[in-house]
């Protein structure tokens, strides 16, 4: 146990090192867009004590701002789960995908496609609690499985670059969102503006608190990262995706179907996408409006910085969703722009991308077990 | 330029690659550095090529001593590395991959080819090198790109060369020219530092020879000092027996029956035509035959990895033409792949995993869906014993093996559910003296447990040493099936050739 630990440990140390430096960085950031301490800076020379206590003064009202409102306190830390439940299926889908050697970008378009379903059976069905929730999360699963499926099936049958078509079918979905809330069949009485009927009470997921936003969709989101780990790591359909993602001709030598395990690669991909609509609309939104989430692309980097592992995705995941959380806090207390914080997500992905910067930074070894997850090695072949 | 190497020591993590190796050749001389895959003989050519730092010891170039943090330093003291798998850009011409990292430039800043292509010119005139300076990298031949190579080297003004492994991509006819160019080479008082595990090569062209096992330096000898078995003892640690001991094969019922079978290339051509032949029980029938003349597409047609466009496969009876490989699996064939690191294991995973790569769905391997993690290591612990696979644990990617020991794992996995058919292509390719004997040894065993083997082989000694029953082709067609006994070395040769029966 303790070297399951250690070795955890070791994995966990330069993700931590990146957050711990790409804070760093945005501190300098912080100031440097501070007019205040600008000022004091200019008079350096003058008067050194004033212009590093109003950096420290600036910055940690910011950094301050930005956990208080994450995570000081119940529903700081309700909203930061909230904000993470849908990044941790959407992580998990570019993480399975990954794993089968596929790129999935076509996050958002999966997320659409399943919020889009699930909203529909949220609203237009009126069946007791206890069938119509299962029934709308079912549909969102399935509609983002085809999704992904479209071009799982693209790749096996024609050799389509995943990357091009899962690209492609977002801006399809996002499209084909936009008309159906066009169409009386989605389109709220009475409103003009695309958005879409209200999920009916039976069909919403359950609130842990009446005053909390954060929903059963959580739960969900766990479990569903316990399944996808023990579907990769133990399960005989994991290895034949792990087998051809790692290496397609032994596959194809040990006679693995590698089109099969593609196509049911990205419908997995594409299933656990769907799900993170699904529960978006029948866990908070309750209606479904035109546009992207960039769930789909923030999720690609969450399984850089998970290392496409389903617990760090989660671990990642919670990240993400403190600094989403914490952003409108750090703007509202300390007039930071909310921005900030989108510099900061990719300053951490820029270090994790970077392991050897940070190695360098920090002078630690290349330990065993921490090697390069080659994320970016086989982009565009 | 005289090369010393002395007391170097490079450890990685578990293992001592080299420990206290001493070396050295002289200006105008061929060292050969003999050794079995595994045995340290690419790190220390590393060393001396600066891309890997020693942990002890020093290099010595013409008796003053040098260190060389980066390839970069060890080019610009004069040595140059031609390395096993080429480094050349394959869409650059000659002369771009000549000039590449050295390139002279003209006063406005642009690459001043002329001077660079006499320069090249020149030398492939002067050490009989020859090749077109303007075609592309990827339109020629292996022995083509290993002139290429050999030219980068001599326009870095390279005064030891270091050849490794460099006859093993190589025809016959082309390894003849390699050593016509060697020859050159050390006339001009160049020394060269020649890397193999082919005895006769060796001794052919070197003029000392050092012996590695295990990371040591366990005899430094000459040719004429040493015979062929004298150096394979040396080198495996054991007198060994370049024939296999077997007895006459007792031949059963057909298991592969092979009728008018045409398969096609990727361009649509036909390089196998026509081709008809029975493979029986308990014994092994040996498909020999030059490189290139319809073998890989023949086993991959067979194994069920490419289409059969016409003709006709039967297993044991039964059609199984155009089957997926996994049904030919369930019925008991096997198949060890000519290319082992691309085919045969997924570099990426452990030993464990490699060795139950078609099989984890069966019993004891899965339960239903749920992978059991225990007997697959148990399995692991038992084939890396029986079959002798050196790696640090079973949980080491199959990638950081050398070759012998992933073909072991192969073999070892392969043979596991070889109950009918087992074919096996190229399958001690590069491998050394020991893994050799070790993998024939188990063939032979597997045919005498009354399995049928189809050996593909372009080496004529396996082919002889193996074989029960010879098939030679040529172009895609059969040219001659020869008992073993008819069968000597100038008869095939001669159908290898393409002279009909």
């Amino acid at each position: 146990m303790s070297a399951a630990l250690a070795r955890a440990g070791r994995v966990a140390l330069v993700p931590a090192l990146a957050i711990f430096s790409a804070l760093a960085v945005g501190g300098l950031i912080i100031v440097v867009s501070d007019s205040t301490a600008l000022r004091d800076w200019s008079s350096f020379v003058a008067n050194p004590g004033r212009a590093l206590s109003t950096s420290w003064d600036v910055v940690s009202g910011a950094y301050g701002a930005l956990f208080r409102t994450s995570l000081g306190g119940r529903r700081a830390i309700s909203e930061t789960l909230l904000e993470a439940t849908p990044l941790v299926l959407t992580g998990l889908s570019v993480t399975f995908a990954f794993r089968a050697g596929l790129f999935n970008i076509g996050g958002d378009g999966q997320f659409l496609a399943g919020a889009l379903t699930s909203v529909y059976v949220g609203f237009s069905l009126d069946i007791p609690a206890a069938l119509h929730l299962p029934l709308a999360l079912a549909a969102g699963v399935a509609a983002g499985a085809l999704w992904g499926g479209i071009a799982g099936v693209l790749k096996a049958r024609t050799g389509a670059h995943e990357v091009i078509t899962t690209i492609m079918l977002n801006f399809v979905a996002l499209r084909l969102v936009d008309y159906a809330l066009s169409t009386d069949v989605f389109r709220r009485t009475g409103r003009s503006d695309p958005i879409s009927k209200q999920v009916l009470e039976t069909a919403r997921l359950p609130r842990f608190s009446d005053d909390l936003r954060v929903h059963a969709g959580l739960v969900l989101a766990l479990v569903t990262a316990y399944g996808v780990w023990w579907l990769l790591f133990r399960s005989t359909t994991g290895f034949r995706v792990r087998a051809v993602g790692a290496s397609p001709s032994a596959a194809r030598y040990a006679g693995m179907a590698v089109g099969g395990t593609w196509v049911l690669s990205m419908l997995v991909a594409g299933g656990l996408a769907g799900l993170a609509g699904a529960t978006t609309v029948l866990g908070v939104r309750f209606s479904l409006t035109g546009g992207f989430s960039n769930l789909g692309f923030d999720a690609i980097a969450l399984a850089l910085l998970g290392r496409s592992h389903p617990a760090g995705v989660v671990a990642a995941a919670l990240l993400f969703g403190v600094l989403r959380a914490g952003a409108t806090g750090m703007a509202a207390e300390a007039s930071t722009p909310v921005d900030i914080i989108v510099v900061i997500q990719a300053l951490v992905i820029v270090f994790v991308a970077a392991p050897s910067l940070i190695r360098s930074v920090y002078r630690i070894g290349a330990g065993r077990g921490t090697g390069p997850v080659a994320f970016s090695s086989s982009w565009g072949s | 330029m005289r090369v010393e190497l002395r007391g170097i020591t490079k450890r990685f993590p578990g293992v001592v690659a080299n420990a206290d190796v001493d070396l050295e050749v002289d200006g105008g001389q061929v060292l050969a550095l003999l050794g079995e895959n595994g045995a340290g003989k690419s790190t220390l050519m590393n060393v001396l090529f600066g891309l890997y730092e020693p942990d002890g010891g020093e290099i010595l170039l013409d008796g003053s001593p040098v260190r060389f943090a980066s390839p970069a330093a060890s080019i610009a003291a004069g040595i140059g590395m031609v390395h096993q798998h080429f480094m050349l850009v394959p869409v650059f011409s000659v002369l771009e991959n000549v000039m590449l990292g050295v390139e002279t430039t003209t006063r406005l800043g642009g690459l001043d080819r002329r001077a660079a292509r006499a320069r090249l010119v020149e030398l492939s005139a002067a050490y009989n090198l020859q090749v077109d300076p303007d075609a592309d990298v990827e339109d020629l031949s292996v022995g083509a790109q290993q002139r290429v190579e050999i030219l980068k080297a001599l326009y870095r003004q390279a005064d030891c060369l270091i050849l490794d492994e460099p006859t093993a991509v190589l025809t016959p006819p082309e390894i003849d020219d390699l050593f016509r160019i060697i020859t050159t080479l050390t006339e001009s008082g160049r020394s060269v530092i020649f890397i193999s595990h082919k005895l006769g090569e060796v001794r052919r062209i070197a003029d000392r020879i050092t012996v590695l096992r295990r990371g040591e330096v366990v005899g430094t000898t000459t040719p004429a000092e040493s015979s062929e078995a004298d150096l394979a003892a040396l080198m495996v640690g054991r007198e060994v027996q370049l024939v296999v001991d077997k007895s006459p094969a007792r031949p059963g019922q057909p298991v592969l029956r092979v009728e008018g079978l045409r398969v096609l290339d990727e361009r649509g051509v036909a390089v196998v035509d026509g081709v008809s032949f029975e493979v029986a029980a308990g014994e092994i029938v040996a498909v020999a035959g030059v490189q290139g003349n319809g073998q890989t597409e023949l086993v991959e047609a067979l194994a069920g990895l490419r289409a059969v466009d016409a003709g006709t496969v039967h297993l044991d009876g039964e059609d199984v033409t155009g089957l997926q490989p996994r049904r030919l699996l369930e019925r008991g064939m096997a198949h060890v792949p000519e290319d082992r690191q691309r085919d045969g294991v997924v570099g990426a995973f452990p030993v464990r995993d490699n060795l139950v790569l078609n099989t984890f769905r069966r019993r004891p391997f899965a339960r239903g869906l749920r992978i059991d993690r225990r007997a697959i290591r148990d399995n692991a612990s038992r084939l890396m014993a029986d079959f002798d696979i050196r790696a640090a644990s079973p949980e080491v990617a199959a990638a950081t093996l050398s070759g012998g020991n992933q073909q072991k794992v192969i073999v070892a996995r392969e043979f596991g559910h070889a109950d009918r058919l087992l074919i096996a292509a190229q399958p001690t390719r590069g491998l050394d003296v020991g893994s050799i004997q070790y993998i024939h040894r188990r063939i032979v065993d597997k045919r005498d447990e009354g399995a049928a083997v189809l050996l593909v082989s372009t080496e004529l000694d396996e082919v002889l040493a193996l074989a029960d029953r010879v098939i030679v082709v040529f172009r895609g067609h059969i040219v001659g099936t020869v008992p073993r006994a008819d069968a000597t070395r100038d008869h095939l040769g001669l159908l290898m050739a393409g002279a009909t029966a």
